[in-house]
């Protein structure tokens, strides 16, 4: 690994940093939104991005607050929200809200920022039911970071395993293996997620849900990883070192595990990396459509789903926001993965360039 | 004295885009307890091919057509590949010509000799480990500690031959096959090397069968020397006698060789 291509990769560097700063939103997202993912006041219906003021009316500098907000209906029947002039409220940190339990461990009531009482903090918006937009997006990302990550390990775990013996042993095993690998690949991965979906009841919990994505994920991801690393192995199995493993007695699994699978590492780390993007948009995709994580629960796909009809996007654009997280991950992954690759395997570039 | 390892009649062949060929034909080669035997012959002469076979190793291309290969009484050509395995290290063990790409390039080496002892002794890891320590002292290295925990590419061509060795005699087998297990390296290495093959030979009581084309190293420590040309055996006997007065002409030649 040579750390200094990878270093001198700026933009690479920097999306790293993006994605570390992505995922430890994720895990600390409870004490860093200000509201808890279902905490919803319908008073604030699609209430827009609130401004934050800095300055008092004297126009001296202040202690950062936000005025209350109130609504009228149009003639549309549409919520017109404005900004109040008289009730401040100031943001505080560590202010006391929803319960929630830090890493899971820790009961906690403080959250990192947030208003007094009867004031209510939405610096992205709200949703329809108002529930504080910002505070979902950081749920979300529990969701939708977290899924691409297992799924992607699971097939890989799959892959490397089934790739290596189908490599290694060859003959019948490898005919029947690469088959099924074929099938899987040749139905188109939307679909046969869509179809897989429809496979499983529908009235699951979320945590169901969540793990069923998971599997499907996996169950589309491996095959694809399986056939390079079979062929991989059929390279690598023709070392002298493999040979020489064989003459000592060692048993296949043994030599599949140690003296096969530990070469494709290089390969396999720059092919997580740029296949967990497919797992982050799969799960966006499905849940978008529904067939994913449900509402009240956030993820970024199904946070999206709102916004999927035109008059929701006309009058309440800040919904689009998740999308713009999912942008930045995918792209985030992808400039790694390459930098990545181009750090790991100096062949590999030279390759690209021509 | 019944023989350890007794080749009978083998014969083998290789399988060449749509044409098969014989390699080796009507072989016959014994190998006794505490004996250093010789195998000479010309390079792709299927030297190593005749080492591999004993270990029902041969790539798929080549194929073992008759013969028999007995090793205790039993028919190695016979055996199931599952015991086959347990035989492979355990009872013969083989050492490579290039120690570089016979090791793993990703592990050290003390890792890749404790792997065999935990495949055929049973040894805890921890264990293992200390074991190869010990064989890595067996086979005169000084530096133990260094030595195990370096990776094949950082150690010199000599080291590394010995830390094969050590792999090669970790549970003791009865039978080495060494396969120029020298000819890599200089001269003065390779006399030592040679003087190691000796003097483990003495102490565990191994036989070794050394596959080399390098009469040089035959006369040094080789008790028996056979002598394979165009895939069958032209001479075979006493070491010392073959030498000293060749009857083949093959023989003669690469005495000749030598001499230059």
């Amino acid at each position: 690994m040579n750390v200094h291509i990878f270093q001198k990769n700026r933009l690479a560097v920097l999306c790293l940093l993006m994605l570390g700063i992505l995922y430890c939103s994720a895990i600390f997202a409870d004490f860093l939104s200000p509201y808890s993912y279902d905490n919803e006041d319908r008073n604030y219906s699609y209430c827009p991005p609130m401004k934050v003021h800095f300055k008092d009316d004297d126009g001296r500098l202040s202690w950062p607050y936000i005025y209350g907000t109130s609504f009228v209906f149009d003639e549309f029947h549409k919520r017109i929200y404005t900004e109040g002039t008289t009730q401040k409220y100031f943001i505080r940190f560590f202010v006391q809200g929803d319960a929630y339990h830090l890493l899971g461990l820790i009961p906690l009531k403080r959250h990192l920022f947030g208003v007094e009482e009867k004031g209510r903090l939405h610096l992205w918006g709200a949703d329809s039911r108002g529930r504080d937009l910002l505070s979902r997006i950081l749920w979300g990302a529990r969701v939708s970071l977290s899924i691409g990550l297992i799924g992607v390990l699971i097939s890989f775990f799959f892959g490397l395993l089934i790739g290596g013996i189908s490599g290694y042993y060859g003959g019948w095993l490898d005919n029947l293996v690469m088959r099924v690998c074929e099938m899987v690949m040749m139905v188109p991965g939307f679909y046969l997620m869509l179809a897989l979906r429809a496979a499983f009841p529908p009235n699951l919990n979320s945590l169901q849900i969540y793990l069923l994505v998971v599997v499907i994920f996996s169950f589309i991801g491996w095959a694809s990883l399986a056939r390079v690393i079979r062929g991989m192995a059929i390279s690598l199995k023709q070392r002298e070192y493999v040979l020489a493993a064989k003459t000592m007695g060692i048993s296949d699994m043994r030599i599949i595990f140690t003296h096969i699978l530990p070469h494709t590492f290089f390969y396999s780390i720059v092919a997580i990396m740029l296949s967990i993007p497919g797992y982050i948009m799969g799960e966006s995709a499905l849940s978008l459509l529904g067939l994913g994580i449900q509402d009240p629960f956030a993820s970024w796909g199904n946070l999206l789903s709102e916004a999927m009809g035109i008059v929701q996007i006309r009058f309440a654009p800040w919904i689009l926001l998740p999308g713009l997280f999912i942008f930045i991950t995918v792209i985030c992954f992808n400039v790694v993965g390459d930098a990545l690759r181009d750090a790991l395997d100096p062949t590999l570039k030279a390759e690209g360039q021509k | 004295m019944p023989s350890l390892l007794n080749i009978s009649n083998l014969s083998i062949s290789v399988q060449d885009n749509s044409s098969t060929r014989m390699l080796l034909e009507n072989i016959h080669l014994d190998v006794h307890k505490d004996e250093i035997v010789a195998l000479v012959g010309s390079s792709g002469g299927g030297k190593t091919s005749l080492g591999l076979s004993i270990l029902r190793l041969l790539p798929e291309a080549m194929q073992i057509t008759e013969g028999k290969i007995i090793f205790r009484d039993k028919d190695l050509l016979q055996t199931s590949l599952r015991d086959m395995q347990d035989i492979r290290g355990k009872d013969i063990a083989m050492i490579f010509q290039d120690s570089l790409s016979a090791f793993n390039p990703v592990f050290c080496i003390g890792d890749q000799i404790a792997e065999v002892l935990q495949s055929h002794a049973g040894l805890s890891r921890q264990r293992a480990r200390e074991r190869a320590g010990e064989l890595l002292d067996l086979v005169e290295i000084k530096d133990v500690k260094r030595v195990a925990g370096a990776y094949p590419h950082q150690l010199s061509g000599g080291l590394r031959q010995r830390a094969m060795i050590a792999q090669a005699i970790a549970v003791s087998p009865a039978i080495v096959i060494a396969d120029e297990p020298t000819s890599n390296l200089d001269v003065t290495i390779q006399a030592k090397i040679l003087a190691l093959f000796k003097k483990l030979q003495t102490q565990m009581h191994l036989s070794i069968l050394l596959i080399t084309h390098d009469l040089g190293v035959v006369r040094f420590v080789a008790d028996r020397v056979v002598v394979l040309s165009q895939g069958r055996i032209v001479e075979s006997g006493n070491a010392r006698v073959i030498l000293d007065a060749p009857t083949n002409d093959f023989t003669k030649q690469l005495m000749a060789a030598t001499q230059i």
